[in-house]
């Protein structure tokens, strides 16, 4: 467990979502779907972010700024410097035959980078409107629905399937894909197992996703 | 001395932070086991956060079994927080921990997200207090009409210290539908804006009583610290500051240093009680 003061090195829009690149500092990038805490100017507590990508110099977050954090965070300017912490929590098992990535919104940060690690799967991802759906440009060989189609009508069968997005969206792609991998969110104030803020309901228990998942093998 | 706020730490998903401290206060233990409440939990405000987490803890037949040999195995004293819903609770952990190899138990007589046992203060620590020899910290709310009664009626009791101060009520509500962020409703405010309220519950408690006190709210540099010793705190734990900053332990003890060096003490607890011993207030200035 890291933390470092990195420098933003280029802010990003893509679409209503913002891409902030940081200069990586010492700080490992994780396996894909591992977490960040992210500390935005101004705020008390940190927020989570998964990583989108990763290069030899650069780790890059994408977020959507839809509360006094995110919306801090994507006021940042090149320049600034931003407190970051990780990698945190769990991520996808790697070790896939088949891959298909399925994201839905901003639950498509984290698969630039795993579609990175895993050779540029196909992918499935979803989004509310044509506007947020340019950041599906991030994601390589996706294909690309807009409500009211939703991703779970475009999954074809037969894969191994990684996911990341609202829960309901989760939900249903557990139920077409049993074995799927799911990434989900919570509140968190720390991220390290302290605050216990982020429990959620796994087999019947309230347990912390900071330290089980954020990655998960079965609904939560 | 450093120690963390008891529910903002858990020692083992993060053993470098908890062997940072000069002691580790466990979650609160409770007889059974709990689950917590529903989420969500926590919320940032502008000046805090609020969580109701709810005692989510494993009860404490598996936390002496399974939890606390592990603590023990990191060579940072332990503090163990108990809590409960009558003082036979209390009394029960309390006799169940006396043989185990903790520095002290800390009674959580004030989680603002259970049912408060506030009054019974006295009733609490003395039937913890006829059962173990340990050292015993009161925790107490600085939400009471006189935080000194109250001290004074833990020492009356046998606490030897006090921990002050838990966290007071707080409500925040989303920006867009103006529900309440957390599934409770109403939790526990922590972070800076518990400072001034903390400092002040510390001083009185340290008037009323002149027993060793934990200081705890809202701490986030030495400088807060340094201010909670000299209301008449001898150590000050730190809570909400650890989510942001897992390395606030040795930060805060550098700063610690040295704002007391440049203030002219020679060591931080040279400055012990400090606010009670200055020269006499300065006569209202006449304008007219």
């Amino acid at each position: 467990m890291r933390r470092e003061l990195l420098d933003v090195v280029r802010v990003e829009d893509v679409g209503p979502y913002r891409l902030l690149r940081l200069k990586r500092g010492r700080l490992e990038s994780g396996i894909p779907g591992q977490f960040f805490m992210l500390a935005p100017p101004g705020r008390l507590l940190p927020r989570p972010m998964s990583l989108s990508l990763a290069t030899r110099t650069e780790l890059g977050f994408l977020i959507d700024p839809v509360g006094p954090g995110t919306r801090a965070l994507t006021a940042v300017v090149r320049g600034e410097r931003l407190n970051v912490l990780g990698p945190l929590g769990n991520g996808f098992r790697l070790d896939v035959e088949r891959p298909l990535l399925v994201g839905g919104g901003i639950g498509l940060a984290p698969l630039p980078y795993l579609s990175e690690r895993l050779g540029r799967p196909p992918a499935v991802l979803g989004f509310r409107s044509e506007a947020h759906a340019e950041a599906a440009a991030l994601v390589p060989n996706a294909e690309v629905v807009v409500e009211p189609r939703l991703v779970t009508e475009a999954m074809p069968a037969g894969h191994d399937v990684l996911a990341c997005g609202p829960e309901a969206m989760l939900r249903a792609v557990a139920a077409l894909a049993p074995g799927a991998q799911l990434a989900w969110e919570a509140p968190m104030a720390c991220g390290y197992g302290g605050c216990y803020g982020c429990a959620v309901e796994i087999g019947g228990k309230l347990k912390r996703l900071c330290v089980e998942g954020p990655v998960l093998e079965r609904a939560a | 001395m450093i120690l963390n706020a008891s529910g903002c730490l858990d020692a083992l998903t993060a053993p470098e932070v908890a062997q940072s401290l000069d002691a580790f206060v466990t979650k609160t233990v409770t007889p059974l086991p709990r689950e917590g409440n529903q989420p969500v939990r926590i919320a940032e405000t502008d000046l805090g956060m609020v969580n109701s987490i709810g005692l989510a803890n494993p009860g404490i037949d598996r936390f002496l079994a399974d939890t606390l040999p592990r603590l023990i195995d990191l060579g940072v004293p332990v503090w163990v927080s108990v809590g409960g819903f009558a003082a036979r609770d209390y009394a029960e952990l309390c006799a169940r921990l006396d043989d185990q190899p903790v520095a002290a138990l800390e009674l959580n007589v004030s989680c603002p997200n259970v049912s408060s046992p506030e009054e019974e203060v006295e009733e609490i620590v003395a039937a913890a207090r006829g059962v173990t020899k340990k050292t015993l910290y009161a925790k107490l709310s600085p939400a009471v009409p006189d935080v000194g009664a109250a001290a004074a009626a833990a020492a009356r009791a046998g606490a030897d210290g006090l921990t002050l101060v838990n966290t007071i009520r707080g409500l925040a509500l989303d920006e867009r539908t103006l529900e309440p962020k957390l599934g409770p409703g109403v939790g526990g405010l922590s972070g800076p804006a518990l400072r001034p309220i903390a400092l002040a519950a510390v001083f009185t408690a340290y008037r009323a009583t002149g027993l060793p006190i934990v200081g705890v709210g809202g701490v986030e540099t030495g400088a807060h610290g340094l201010e909670l010793i000299a209301a008449g705190a001898f150590a000050f734990a730190l809570g909400t500051v650890l989510f942001a900053d897992p390395e606030a332990p040795l930060r805060v003890r550098e700063e610690l240093e040295r704002e007391a060096s440049a203030r002219g003490f020679a060591t931080p607890l040279a400055a012990y009680a400090a606010a009670h011993g200055g020269p006499p207030p300065t006569p209202l200035r006449r304008v007219a």
